[in-house]
């Protein structure tokens, strides 16, 4: 059973300081050394919150030199260089069409019917690869960087935040793909093009804010570097990637439906789509509204989780 | 050296948890956690934080103080010296100061910008070239990149690797890697500076080179926070010191005041076996203690240490014994290893002995030992076990200043015999008169 220390807190910290510091402390001294307003910062158990969100603006530079960092590293001594970041999506796609298209005859499906069917399935494709990617990655950003953790104080949000940075190039050039793709099939989309940045977003807080999840919790429970992959692979089947949403809705009725847009994915690759392949695709406005509810509190969620298990990460990691 | 206080610490507590679980166990501890912190918070509202405090100060077996209840003041200018043997809490208390951990109770006032060198080469990326890990490292240390390309040729210069400046670092030699590192931290500006034994990287030439940086750092109006073992260094750069001891500040003052402290500590070994549990090694055998036989030694006078060593766990057969004398600088002057006398011992539940060490004539001043026992691996670890003077009266028949002697890392017992000398003779003289004359004349 812990004593009963009667003295209130402030007292307490007095009483320490009678131990003999280095400096004697003069009268003077004394009242604007005590001042609270005399320092700029505050080291305290518990108490880091203002100059977190401060040093996040000083330290931004660094988000984007993290990110520069791992694109760099990438393909350093390779001969194709960044022509690997073309090949991998455009291989997948194939693969996806050839299976999904063909021979599981998804090509034939009305919805699909009026868009050359290697578009409509890179339009799933990009937001889900987008999406596990920056999970994945800052999922095992924090461990995977556990020198810089150790020595050097900067916010670590910053490091997963700088993981999901490196997954929207990624995006980018996948972007470039898919216009390569619409040049070739002479199939070009619509004005509601302009709402991807939107879904891009949504997709961005929603991987952010697992992957704080996944990677603080990581730093205590490494098993979670193996389950990860798992997870993701579960995540591709039930998100509507490989197969088209509608045939969800109809096979499964509207509540099992309502558990199945609980998924922020489901939402955004449902925009993604409709903003790519047009014509009469429809777009469930509830299930982006719950997509977005569900992304925001994910995010929301993981920002807290993070910052409170992150005072502890130096000691355990 | 104003009155400004810049760094103040309050009763800093830190304490670490032993063993694997550092966390409160399961995931569903963690979860609930979560939930209920916000009750939790509303109830530490009302009642008042001194449940926590008081349960915090306790120690209860497999936690760890490493800091406990220190305090004092720096202020802006000083070059501040943090001396201790190792497990001290030294390097903890830095880390609370560089944010890196946070501290289990008290608290710490900054003014100013802080910047830290626990190590050298952080971030460094050996795939990336030295350019590219320029910038990097001194993002990583809070340069903006408008300050590393202000400072880029300077860094480059410093660290001598001009020519291999686009290759990548894993390709450099460790002398290179190192002096990259250091010479990106070394060019960081910032109000206080905290560093910890990062200058004994490196070889002698360029540990110089740091040595004299630190020394501008230090003259140039920062405040400097140094940790080292080099009580040489510590001597000439710092202005005041602090003395660690088990997690608290036993003394605090001028560098010379803590420096003779700190070594009187040393000399005074008060056997206390608690403290031999945390030493490295197996812990088999361990070192009651090893003491010299005076505190003082003339530099020819054989070296005598006494010492008892006690059996605390399984039997070990065929142990052999070391110790390692160093210098002030922490250079070792002489390393006295059992085999090379074929020494071993068999198990033993106690022993005494003394360790002679002769024939070596010690350079006066203050030297520390480091006593070790091995079998395969290292059974017990004493480092820095206790010091011993030397004094300066020298084994030589005259007596001279010290540059004639001090340069070395010993002393010797030397010779110098001519053979064959010709006289000159006194037709010679006029002839060398004058060199310069020879250049003039015909």
């Amino acid at each position: 059973m812990p004593v009963e220390d009667v003295t209130p807190p402030h007292e307490l910290k007095l009483k320490s300081n009678s131990a003999p510091p280095a400096g004697e402390v003069s009268g003077r001294d004394a009242k604007t050394a005590l001042d609270p307003a005399a320092y700029d910062l505050w080291i305290e158990a518990g108490h880091t919150e203002k100059h977190y969100w401060l040093d996040l603006w000083r330290f931004r530079e660094l988000l984007f030199i993290l990110a520069w960092r791992d694109l760099a590293v990438r393909y350093k001594q390779t001969v194709a260089g960044v022509a690997w970041a073309l090949l991998q999506p455009l291989a997948s796609m194939l693969i996806m069409v050839l299976i999904f298209g063909k021979v599981a005859g998804f090509s034939g499906l009305p919805a699909n019917s009026h868009a050359p069917y290697a578009i409509v399935v890179f339009a799933a494709m990009l937001p889900w690869n987008f999406f596990s990617a920056a999970m994945s990655r800052a999922g095992e950003s924090i461990v995977g960087n556990a020198n810089m953790i150790s020595k050097i104080y900067f916010p670590r949000v910053i490091i997963p935040a700088s993981s999901v940075i490196v997954s929207v190039v990624d995006f980018l050039i996948s972007l470039g793909i898919l216009a390569g793709l619409m040049a070739w099939y002479d199939f070009w989309p619509t004005s509601r093009v302009w709402a991807l940045p939107v879904f891009t977003a949504m997709a961005g807080l929603a991987s952010m804010g697992f992957g704080l999840f996944i990677t603080a919790l990581t730093v205590r429970y490494r098993d979670l570097r193996f389950v990860v992959p798992f997870i993701v692979q579960f995540g591709m089947w039930i998100s509507p990637v490989a197969y088209p949403i509608e045939v969800v809705r109809e096979k499964l009725g509207e509540a099992w439906f309502a558990l199945y847009a609980l998924n922020p994915l489901v939402g955004i690759i449902e925009g993604f789509r409709w903003a790519i392949v047009g014509g009469d695709t429809r777009l469930s406005w509830l299930n982006l509204l719950l997509s977005l509810v569900v992304s925001s509190a994910v995010f929301a969620g993981g920002v807290q989780f993070f910052r409170k298990t992150e005072r502890r990460f130096a000691d355990i990691i | 050296m104003s009155e400004e206080i810049v760094i103040r610490v309050e009763g800093l507590s830190k304490k670490y948890i032993l063993g694997q679980n550092q966390g409160q166990g399961t995931l569903r501890h963690i979860i609930q956690d979560v939930a209920t912190a916000p009750l939790r918070a509303l109830r530490r509202k009302t009642k008042g934080d001194t449940n926590n405090d008081a349960q915090k100060k306790a120690e209860t077996p497999g936690e760890f103080w490493a800091l406990r209840d220190v305090s004092f003041e720096v202020r802006k200018g000083e070059v501040v010296g943090i001396i201790g043997r190792n497990g001290a809490g030294k390097s903890t208390l830095l880390k609370v100061l560089s944010r890196i951990t946070e501290p289990t109770a008290g608290r710490i006032g900054i003014k100013g910008r802080i910047a830290s060198l626990l190590e050298v080469g952080t971030g460094f990326h050996p795939e990336l070239t030295g350019r590219e890990n320029i910038f990097l490292n001194g993002a990583i240390l809070g340069m903006t990149r408008k300050e590393i390309r202000r400072k880029f040729d300077e860094i480059v210069a410093f660290s001598e690797v001009e020519k291999f400046l686009d290759t990548p670092v894993k390709r450099y030699s460790s002398g290179m890697y190192v002096r990259l590192a250091f010479a990106v931290a070394a060019h960081l500006e910032p109000e206080i500076l905290v560093v910890d034994e990062v200058l004994a990287v490196g070889d002698l030439e360029f540990q110089k080179k740091c040595l004299a940086k630190m020394q501008d750092v230090a003259t140039g109006g920062r405040t400097v926070l140094f940790v080292s073992h080099n009580l040489a260094t510590v001597a000439s750069l710092c202005s005041s010191a602090m003395h660690f001891h088990r997690g608290q500040c036993k003394l605090a003052g001028g560098t010379e005041e803590v420096i003779h402290a700190y070594l009187t500590e040393l000399t005074q070994q008060p056997t206390e076996t608690t403290s031999a549990d945390r030493r490295p090694g197996s812990g088999e055998y361990r070192f009651r203690h090893i003491r010299p036989k005076k505190p003082i030694f003339y530099p020819q006078e054989p070296k005598v240490f006494e010492f008892e060593i006690d059996r605390l766990g399984g039997p070990v057969v065929s142990m052999y014994f070391m110790i390692e004398i160093r210098d002030l600088r922490g250079v070792i002057v002489t390393q006295c290893d059992s085999r090379l006398n074929g020494v071993w011992k068999q198990d033993f539940q106690h022993t005494r002995g003394e360790v002679v060490v002769d024939a070596l004539w010690f350079q006066p001043g203050t030297y520390t030992v480091d006593a070790f026992i091995f079998v395969n691996g290292i059974i017990e670890k004493y480092e820095q076990a206790c010091s011993f003077e030397v004094s300066t009266i020298l084994p030589y028949p005259h007596s001279v200043p010290e540059e004639c002697y001090a340069r070395g890392s010993a002393l010797s017992r030397f010779e110098w015999n001519f053979s064959e000398t010709t006289e000159t003779s006194k037709n010679d003289e006029s002839e060398t008169a004058a060199p310069g004359a020879l250049n003039h004349g015909a």
